[in-house]
This record gives structure tokens, C-alpha cells and sequence, in this order.
């Protein structure tokens, strides 16, 4: 019985064609080189001089609290991801490690260690794991998780800045309590005693520009050198990795707009002094930018650009916050599908009437 | 010539690496006819061709041996010998696929000759006849019957013919030899196909990477006597950009029309063609030869000697390989077109057929046998897609078991040119999925 079925399969077989012999799989067969975690890595490494620097600036806590916030980022996914029974292999695309440097440059150094622990529970597992991953987040991770430890400790958050060091004791800081050494930062000052107190406390105008387009004045890490941060951000666009349109759009609309109704009068505000200050550069490259979260459309990425500059202004003369770049992205990173479903690309060839 | 004077299409597009210096210097060469071939009887588009001939027939050299009445081009035998009958052979785009056998006489049959005959004393009825009776089809993938795209509609108004050689696929070169190789003909050809459709204007397209093609053409016109004889034929450089060789956008590229979603390229008063099927026009008018060999490329770092060979339509590739020295040990994939929008096949029993340009033998480290990653939302796909479609949107519908509800995303505009999955960071199948849309589209139709 067994020797009969087992010739029937051979007949049949003999007319079926041979089992594969090679790799199949659908077309195209030739891909680029550029993966998703090689964006996010390039991205990272974008971000590291910055945060070097920073160490000369505020001393080594600063790079303690970035370790600590990559961990807390990356644990957070990997444990959050084994809790749920995802695949935990996502922890090696680097984009856990951006959410953690991002989040680490956007608060002041002078927080105690425990609290980046804490924002980068909140931006992995709520703002991005529970979403659905990587892809499916509505709001930037590392901003959640500042705005998240902004509304919970409001005193360390807004008022642990530390004076720029001068003269390269790198570990001035360390243990120090954050009120023996806080200090305010220009925003600060400028929104509660005025462009002369900037001055006066900064030193004149182009001394100011100097000082914070290389970096050396009070702020987070990711404030403190507008150039590096900067050149980072340019080598991202000229790797196509990221479009001109939002970094372009951010940064005009916040100059203009300050230049507009920053000043005692119209037109009087000053623009520069307004893009070198807090952290409309990074959020312009870095956050803004962020592919998830933010259109693809050049007309879209335009307008949402515009929003965000627009949004920044507002809550930096009319808002109760010194700086308000990070609400500006967050409050945009909503309309961002919006947008998407407004400007759609422009199809090849009109298309044919309906029912036609 | 500098790039910024070059023609080319606006909206999308890539550059992938041309990989075509394996071959493009290389003649083609004229492989002896295999023991066997096996010939699908649907080479075409339309529906499959019936066998006009009986198992132990003898055949010679060009004789028909299946045809249909319906939407269809014939099939010729391509050498002498005795039908075997129709047996299944491995397709590489359908799987299995019923195709008529013929066995080589044991004897070497001597090489047919043809005459020549003048084709300008030929009426257009006459043209389009030997064109239908050739079993000439669109040679460069699509297969569509030559004879049936020629004849127009009456009412229809045409201004200009295109001849395709841009040979965008990256690492094919049969075009482009054939370019170099039979110039003569392929300026010959199009007189032809002016004088079916009555009009003047021809244009040949082809990317600026070929500069010995476009100077070989460009003799070939100025010997045929244009633009005395009345016939306007030109040759158009064209920026190297993937797709550049799709028709929508190489009538773009030449004429700066686009054609409308669901019409034919004669409603916008185009007729593309592609060069190799223009050459075969050529051959079947002043020959009467029909349609059954072909240049292909056999290229790639998995394959011993890369040709340019003259094969015999319905030689398997397993023949093929052996008579260029066999594969290297580490091949690893084996596609039958280009890279692009090639097919991957299982094992060397596939026949060549009558729109198979290359074969390419790629290795190990040349294959992507990454798992693709979640979309995540660069929006690369958009900015290359040359149709304007989102491939990322639909994607992640048809990961969801939504591919019915893609439609507004144009996904019927798609022609699976794969620039979005090069260029997808992710990794992910676009051109799959973009597929199963449109079978989700189909299938909520039909409900």
C-alpha cells in the first residue's frame, strides 16, 4: 500500500518542476545601503558633539545625565517590549538612544540623576511602546518626557541651570546642591527683567552672540553650543536624511515673528538673539524633524514648521514659560497627520473624472 | 553634453548603480542551438496560443506552430526538428505554464536564408499583416501584440512615435548592443511604423550612459536619406534616472505630455516602442522572418563568463549557463529581467522567452535577505515615487488588513517600478504590497 502512494508522488512529481535551488524573493533586487538604524546611529553621532562640549561648559554631570537617560531610554524598551512579548531587538536601532539624548539635552543640568530615569520611562513606554512602537508614536518621545518632569517638578526643571565654568575644573559641580549653584537662563531674563538685564548680566550684544553661538552661557545641554549643534543638523541634510523644509521654516518664522513683536515696538525685537537662545535650533534639526512624527509632504513639512516658530513666539512673549520650543513641537506633532491628509503629493497625470 | 541639458522626467526617480560594465562592451555573440526548447504558448498579452502542429511532427526553422484567433501574437519554431507535445514548464512569473517541446534534428540543419523585400511598395494592410504573422510583441517586458498596438483607431490623431532605448533596468544591455549592433535596422524599423500610423516625427530615447548607441543611431538616420525622404527621425539623450525607460515617463522625458490615469498613450498622440521590437518589425517586414531569437544578457557576479548572447526563444537557462562556463560557487539568486523588476527564479529549468532581455546571476553578497522593519514614516518612498503615489501609506493599510480601502492612493497607477523599495530604510516589500492592495481592491470589486 505504502509502495503504491509512494510511486503515485513520484509520477506526479516527475511532471511538477524541481524543488528551488535558489534565493527567491519579489523585486526590486537591488536596495540602497541606507537602513533604519544606520539613519538613527548617523543621528546619534550628529548628536555627540554637543554633549562633549557640554562638559567643558557645565562640567561631567552633564554627561552623567545623558548615560543615565540613554539607559533609562533604552531599558525602558527593552524591558516594556519583553513585558508585552514584542520583539526586543528594536533597542539596537538607535532610536531608543536618540529619545535619551534628546530628552538629557533638553533639561537643565543641574537635576538630580534619578529624574532622567524617570522621563525615560515616560517617553518609551507611554509616549512610544504603548503606541505601538517604533513608527506608531503620535508625540515625540524624549519632549513627553521633558514636559512630562516640566509639570512634575516644576522648581528643579526651571531652575537648576549652572553658570558656564571658565577655567576647566570639569567636576565643579559634582555633588553640589542644585540651589548653591543655579542661575537663570538669557530667556529667563530677558522675559522677566528685559533685553537691558541680558545685557547687563551677558555682557553687550555681540559678546552675547559669540558667547552662545559657541556656548558658553547658562542653559541645557543642548543649548549650549548653537554652532556644533548646527553642524550636525547640516551634515543630516546633506546626507538627505533630512529635508530642508522644517529646520529652514522653524528658524525663519521665529526670527521674523521676534523681530515683528519681540521688541518694546514693532519691528524692533531682535531675531538672532531669539534663534541663538533656548532650543530653537535642536528642536528645529533634531525634534522637529522627527520622521514619525512629523509630515512628509514639502508643503505639509512647511506649514508645520511655520507652526511651531509661530507657537515657540507666542509662548516665549505671551506664554507663562521662558521657552517654548518644546510645547510648540508637541502641540504640532498632533496636526501632523492633519497635514498629511491635506497635502497629499502631486499625482503624475490628472486623474480621470469620476465615473468617466 | 552636461546633465542640465539632458531631457528627463520631473517628479521622482533614483539612481541605483548601473552595474552594466560586465557587458555593454561586449558583442553579442551567437549561441548554437540547444538539444531542446520549450516554447510557452503564452508569451504575450492576451490568451494562449493553440498548437498547430501534432507530437512527432517535423518542423523547420520558422514555421508557425501555435496561434490564436483572439487577442494574441503566433509562435514560430526556432530551429528544425520534431515536436515533442506540450509538457508544463517552470514560468518565471506564473509558476507552472503549458508550453509546446521541440527536440533538435540529430543532424546539424543548415541555417535558414531570407530575402529581402522593399516594404515601401507594401500597402499598410500588408505591413500590419507580416508584422501580426511575425508573432512580434512588445520586447521590452510587456509582451503586448505589435500588430494590435499599431492599428489605430480611426478618429485617433498622432504626432509622434517614441522608440524606447533607454534601458533604464540597471546591469541589462541587450538594447543597448543591439543599439550599437543594428542601428541600420532599428532606423529602418521605425520608417515602417511611420508609415503604418501616417505620421512623420519619430524620436529615439536613450539614457546618456550609451554615448556609442546614440552616435550609432545618429549615423544610421543620416545614411537612411532622412530628413530628405520626408521622415523626421531624431535622437534624444537622456538623463540616466531610474525609470527613465518606463513609457510614462520617457513621453514625459521627450514630449512633456503626461498621460492621464486609465487612457492609452495614443489618446495624448503618442505610440511608444520599444527599439528591440522595432528591430523585429524590421526583420519580420523585409525578411518575413518571425519573431523566435533574441539578444539577452546573461550578466552578474554569479555566472563564469557574462555574454551578449543570441538565444534561441525557449532555450532553458540551465543550457545557457553551461555554455558560458556554469555558475560561481556562491551565486545565490538567479533573476530572470533586470534588478529592478526582474523576477526571482527557483531553479535553471526556465526558458527564455520572447521579452526576456537578461538574466542576471547575483551572489551572495549582493542578495538583501534583510526582515523588514515597521514604516517608519521618512516619507523617502513619496519623494521618489515618478507616479506620486504613497507607497508607505498603503503599506502599513495592508499590514493592517485594510489593502480594499487604498484606492484614493492611486495604487492602479502603480507599474512596479520598485524605486520606493530601494530606496526604503525600513527594508520593506513596497512593490508587495502594493500588489496586495490591488488584489484587495480587485477582490472587494467583485463582491
Amino acid at each position: 500500500m505504502s509502495g503504491t502512494q509512494a510511486e503515485a508522488t513520484t509520477v506526479e512529481e516527475a511532471g511538477k518542476a524541481s524543488p528551488p535551488k535558489f534565493f527567491v524573493s519579489v523585486s526590486p533586487h537591488f536596495k540602497n545601503t541606507d537602513t533604519v538604524s544606520k539613519i538613527m546611529w548617523t543621528v546619534v553621532a550628529c548628536l555627540l558633539p554637543p554633549l562633549i562640549l557640554s562638559v567643558f561648559i557645565f562640567g561631567f554631570q552633564t554627561l552623567i545625565i545623558a548615560l543615565v537617560s540613554v539607559a533609562s531610554c533604552v531599558g525602558t524598551e527593552y524591558v516594556a517590549n519583553r513585558a508585552l512579548n514584542r520583539p526586543t531587538d528594536t533597542i539596537r536601532d538607535g532610536s531608543a538612544v536618540i529619545t535619551g539624548l534628546l530628552m538629557a539635552y533638553t533639561i537643565p543640568p543641574g537635576v538630580p540623576y534619578w529624574m532622567p530615569i524617570l522621563g525615560g520611562v515616560m517617553a518609551i513606554y507611554i509616549t512610544k511602546v504603548l503606541m505601538g512602537g517604533i513608527g506608531y508614536n503620535i508625540f515625540n518621545p524624549a519632549l513627553i518626557g521633558r514636559a512630562f518632569l516640566v509639570a512634575t517638578y516644576p522648581v528643579a526643571m526651571t531652575s537648576a541651570w549652572l553658570s558656564p565654568i571658565r577655567d576647566a575644573s570639569v567636576f565643579k559641580y559634582m555633588g553640589a546642591g542644585v540651589d548653591a549653584v543655579s542661575t537663570a537662563t538669557p530667556l529667563y531674563v530677558l522675559k522677566h527683567y528685559g533685553l537691558a538685564e541680558v545685557i547687563e548680566r551677558f555682557g553687550s550684544l555681540s559678546v552675547i552672540y559669540k558667547d552662545f553661538f559657541l556656548g558658553w552661557r547658562p542653559g541645557c545641554i543642548g543649548e549650549s553650543s548653537a554652532f556644533l549643534v548646527l553642524l550636525g543638523g547640516l551634515y543630516l541634510i546633506y546626507k538627505k536624511y533630512v529635508s530642508w523644509h522644517i529646520p529652514v521654516s522653524v528658524i525663519v518664522t521665529v526670527g521674523f515673528l521676534t523681530w515683528v513683536f519681540g521688541g518694546e515696538t514693532l519691528f524692533t525685537g531682535k531675531p538672532i538673539l531669539a534663534i541663538l537662545s533656548g532650543g530653537v535650533i535642536l528642536g528645529a534639526f533634531y525634534m522637529a524633524t522627527d520622521y514619525v512624527t512629523s509630515p512628509t509632504q514639502p508643503m505639509g513639512k512647511l506649514i508645520f514648521g511655520f507652526g511651531i516658530g509661530a507657537l515657540t513666539v507666542l509662548i516665549r512673549l505671551k506664554g507663562g514659560y521662558p521657552e517654548g520650543v518644546c510645547y510648540a513641537i508637541l502641540l504640532m506633532n498632533a496636526v501632523a497627520p492633519a497635514l498629511d491628509n491635506w497635502f497629499k503629493p502631486k499625482r503624475f497625470a490628472p486623474q480621470p473624472e469620476e465615473g468617466a | 553634453m552636461s546633465a542640465e541639458s539632458l531631457a528627463t522626467f520631473p517628479m521622482g526617480g533614483i539612481h541605483p548603480r548601473e552595474g552594466k560594465e560586465l557587458t555593454e562592451k561586449l558583442a553579442v555573440e551567437v549561441m548554437p542551438a540547444p538539444k531542446q526548447v520549450s516554447l510557452f504558448l503564452k508569451q504575450h498579452v492576451g490568451a494562449p496560443c493553440e498548437p498547430v502542429v501534432k507530437k512527432k511532427d517535423k518542423v523547420t526553422e520558422g514555421d508557425l506552430v501555435a496561434s490564436t484567433e483572439r487577442l494574441g501574437a503566433p509562435i514560430h519554431a526556432p530551429f528544425s526538428g520534431t515536436v515533442k507535445g506540450v509538457q508544463n514548464a517552470l514560468h518565471p512569473m506564473v509558476g507552472n505554464a503549458p508550453a509546446l517541446v521541440i527536440a533538435a534534428d540529430k543532424e546539424e540543419g543548415e541555417e535558414k536564408s531570407y530575402s529581402q523585400a522593399d516594404w515601401t511598395q507594401m500597402s499598410k494592410e500588408e505591413l500590419l499583416g507580416k508584422i501580426k504573422d511575425a508573432g512580434v510583441v512588445g520586447m521590452g517586458g510587456a509582451g503586448f501584440p505589435a500588430a494590435v498596438k499599431l492599428t489605430i483607431k480611426p478618429g485617433v490623431k498622432l504626432d509622434t512615435l517614441i522608440l524606447n532605448g533607454a534601458e533604464c533596468e540597471p546591469c541589462l544591455t541587450s538594447d543597448h548592443r543591439l543599439m550599437v549592433e543594428y542601428a541600420k535596422d532599428i532606423v529602418e524599423g521605425a520608417k515602417i511604423i511611420l508609415k503604418i500610423l501616417e505620421i512623420k516625427y519619430c524620436a529615439i530615447g536613450i539614457e546618456n550612459n550609451k554615448p556609442d548607441a546614440i552616435e550609432a543611431l545618429k549615423q544610421a538616420i543620416a545614411q537612411s536619406g532622412s530628413p530628405q525622404d520626408g521622415y523626421n527621425i531624431v535622437v534624444k539623450p537622456l538623463q540616466v534616472k531610474y525609470p527613465q525607460g518606463s513609457a510614462d515617463q520617457i513621453m514625459q522625458s521627450i514630449t512633456g505630455r503626461a498621460r492621464p490615469s486609465g487612457v492609452r498613450s495614443s489618446a495624448i498622440g503618442i505610440i511608444v516602442q520599444n527599439v528591440y521590437t522595432t528591430k523585429a518589425i524590421y526583420d519580420a517586414v523585409v525578411y518575413d522572418k518571425p519573431l523566435y531569437e533574441r539578444i539577452v544578457t546573461f550578466t552578474g557576479k554569479g555566472i563564469e563568463r557574462p555574454a551578449n548572447l543570441m538565444v534561441k526563444v525557449g532555450t532553458p537557462l540551465s543550457q545557457i549557463v553551461d555554455y558560458l562556463g556554469g555558475m560561481t560557487p556562491d551565486v545565490a539568486k538567479v533573476i530572470v529581467g533586470g534588478p529592478m523588476m526582474g523576477f526571482a527564479v527557483s531553479s535553471l529549468d526556465v526558458p527564455v522567452t520572447k521579452t526576456t532581455s537578461g538574466v542576471l546571476f547575483l551572489t551572495k553578497d549582493e542578495t538583501d535577505v534583510q526582515t523588514h522593519y515597521p514604516c517608519i514614516r521618512c516619507g523617502f518612498c513619496v519623494s521618489v515615487c515618478p507616479m506620486g503615489l504613497q507607497p508607505n501609506e498603503v503599506s502599513v493599510f495592508v499590514e493592517a488588513g485594510r489593502g480594499a480601502e487604498t484606492e484614493e492612493f492611486g495604487v492602479d497607477d502603480c507599474f512596479e517600478c520598485g524605486t520606493c523599495a530601494y530606496v526604503c530604510p525600513a527594508k520593506r516589500p513596497l512593490v508587495q504590497f502594493m500588489r496586495l492592495a490591488r488584489a484587495g481592491i480587485a477582490a472587494s470589486k467583485k463582491k
